[in-house]
């Protein structure tokens, strides 16, 4: 296990390092460069000298590209043109929302898609099933910044159960969560329904029954227990997708987390803080699927001698 | 039936976009502000949005945009990703490795994100869209195409042509790009729905299509200020979307069953 975790990690280097590069690139394809972006093309050249100093622009590029590197490693983002603050602070500072989000979306996914699944499962071809099919199906194919007024429209405007946007209760958590968590949970009931299936087929569950199992004890305790193995799988998979999902959720309810600071930084022109985002949610991203690499080389022994 | 319904959905949309124009009851840009946010009617099928402008001329003038990135995209994807699959895989050794650590890289970073990050710094434009797309989206294509073509570099026919003295570039274009093609049109079908919501989701953000040009994502980023007054400057342009999405995701799956690839998507 110590030998494949060392191999999976030495993996992740160069790619982490590419994201960097990536990023560093993407700042210097700014039309222009970027000080004149943030000041515009009128101001005046003492400025424009100015801030390129401050950004360090005018040193040459490896100069830039090296300072960069060393910066990144002490976990030095740079600092924000807007705010006048280390980039790391401003992200700091809404990292907690931005996980309090993400973490609640996969709750709402896995407390919607369980029941679904298994009713799904357990009554194959009735109308519960057609139902919870295509329930899914709508929940797949909805894009997240549709479903989201959408919620607002029917909870917040007309029954006026719930805030529209902003934070502040438990209560401001529940639409931003619901719209994050809808698509994960449309994927996550088509599995639990097809492996339920799968294994409620295998002869454990028959076997379970002639002992005199109850159905449901056979179904919760032996069947469903086993098919939640590759559900865990597809939550692991679809980190990535809830955690950029959080940018567009965020800027719809004005949930103020990374993902909203981005987009922000981006209409203030502020692109150190673009750049520190866009890195951070990229090596989150990267970081993620190590560790759901890990878990499953621990979990699964056959994949660590792949 | 449900499938014969996503082509449909399709065509539809296609045929709006083309003949739009012409059937369009009102300009998609002219504004009638004493009617703004005014609920459907006769006149208005749709109704009207924030500046009075008529949202069912709004709606088929979007199609052209969303179609268009659409097939812009996945027409330049596809032709960059085939042929740099093709090459990577046929040639292997270094060329393969090199390809492989950008693909690496490319697919590490979570699409979208890239996608708002090239947008970000190069600014809001339809061009800058198409382009930002095309640089995720070539990557899907070449690695398909990539497997494919380690499988049939090994068959006779293709080892019968080299042996026949046939260089790379003939052996690749009549040989080996041609048996990826029912593979990379299921795919293209499907890209067509993944480039549409990127394109919706980079224009609500603001960073794709400006105004006054509409586009689906644009109108619905609007209609997030009118939930109270207007709920209707949401629910269309969101309903178009969703349609034309799940259309083109029919449309792939029929495909792929017509042409039996087994293909694995994610």
């Amino acid at each position: 296990m110590f030998g494949y975790a060392l191999r999976r990690v030495a993996m992740t280097v160069p790619v982490l390092l590419g994201v960097a590069t990536l990023v560093f690139a993407l700042i210097h394809l700014v039309p222009g460069d970027p000080a004149e972006a943030m000041l515009g093309e009128s101001a005046p050249p003492a400025d424009l000298a100015d801030l390129r100093a401050k950004l360090g622009l005018d040193r040459p590029l490896m100069a830039q590209y090296r300072t960069y590197l060393t910066g990144l490693v002490a976990g030095n983002l740079g600092t924000s043109f807007r705010y006048n603050t280390p980039v790391s602070r401003e992200i700091g500072s809404r990292l907690g929302r931005t996980a309090q989000l993400a973490v609640a979306a996969m709750l709402v996914a896995v407390v919607i898609a369980l029941p679904l699944g298994v009713l799904g499962g357990l009554f194959r071809g009735s109308f519960i099933d057609h139902a919870a099919t295509t329930l899914s199906l709508v929940g797949v194919s909805m894009p997240n910044f549709w479903l989201g007024p959408l919620l607002a429209i029917v909870f917040a405007v007309t029954l006026g159960w719930l805030p529209v946007s902003g934070t502040g209760s438990l209560a401001h958590l529940v639409l931003p969560a619901v719209t994050l968590g809808a698509a994960l949970a449309a994927i996550l009931a088509r599995m639990t329904r097809a492996t339920l299936i799968d294994e409620l087929r295998e002869l454990y569950v028959l076997a379970a029954r002639a002992r005199g199992l109850a159905k449901g004890r056979a179904v919760i305790v032996h069947a469903l227990r086993n098919s939640l193995v590759p559900v865990v799988t597809i939550i692991g998979l679809q980190l990535g997708a809830v955690l950029t999902g959080t940018i567009i959720t965020e800027t719809i309810f004005a949930w103020p987390g990374v993902g909203r600071l981005l987009i922000q930084a981006i209409s203030f022109r502020d692109y150190p803080l673009v750049q520190g985002c866009i890195l951070f949610i990229a090596v989150t991203y990267v970081t993620m699927n190590l560790v759901v690499d890990l878990l499953y080389g621990w979990l699964d022994p056959r994949i660590r001698y792949q | 039936m449900i499938r014969r319904a996503g082509i449909t959905i399709v065509g539809l949309a296609i045929g709006a976009a083309i003949i739009g124009p012409w059937i369009s009851p009102h300009d998609p840009i002219s504004q009638d502000l004493p009617l703004r946010l005014a609920t459907p009617s006769w006149s208005h099928p749709l109704g009207l949005d924030e500046l009075g402008r008529d949202l069912l001329a709004r709606l088929i003038a979007g199609a052209r945009v969303s179609l268009f990135v659409g097939c812009a995209v996945v027409g330049i994807s596809s032709i960059v990703g085939v042929l740099v699959g093709a090459i990577a895989g046929y040639l292997g050794g270094r060329t393969d490795a090199i390809v492989g650590r950008v693909m690496d890289v490319l697919l590490a970073f979570p699409g979208i994100l890239l996608a708002i990050a090239l947008v970000a710094v190069l600014g809001p434009s339809l061009r800058n869209v198409v382009l930002a797309l095309v640089t995720i989206g070539w990557v899907g294509y070449a690695r398909l195409v990539r497997g494919q073509v380690l499988k049939v570099r090994e068959l006779d026919y293709v080892q019968a042509a080299r042996a026949l003295g046939a260089p790379v570039s003939r052996i690749l274009m009549r040989h080996v790009i041609p048996s990826t093609f029912s593979a990379v049109s299921v795919q293209a079908t499907l890209g067509m729905a993944g480039a549409i919501i990127a394109e919706a989701s980079l224009s609500f953000l603001g960073l794709g299509v400006q105004p006054p040009t509409p586009s689906w994502g644009t109108m619905l980023d609007a209609g997030r200020a009118h939930l109270f007054d207007a709920p209707h400057l949401t629910i269309v342009p969101g309903a178009a979307i969703a349609l034309l999405v799940l259309g083109f995701n029919f449309a792939g799956d029929a495909l792929r069953d017509r042409l039996d690839t087994r293909l694995t998507t994610n």
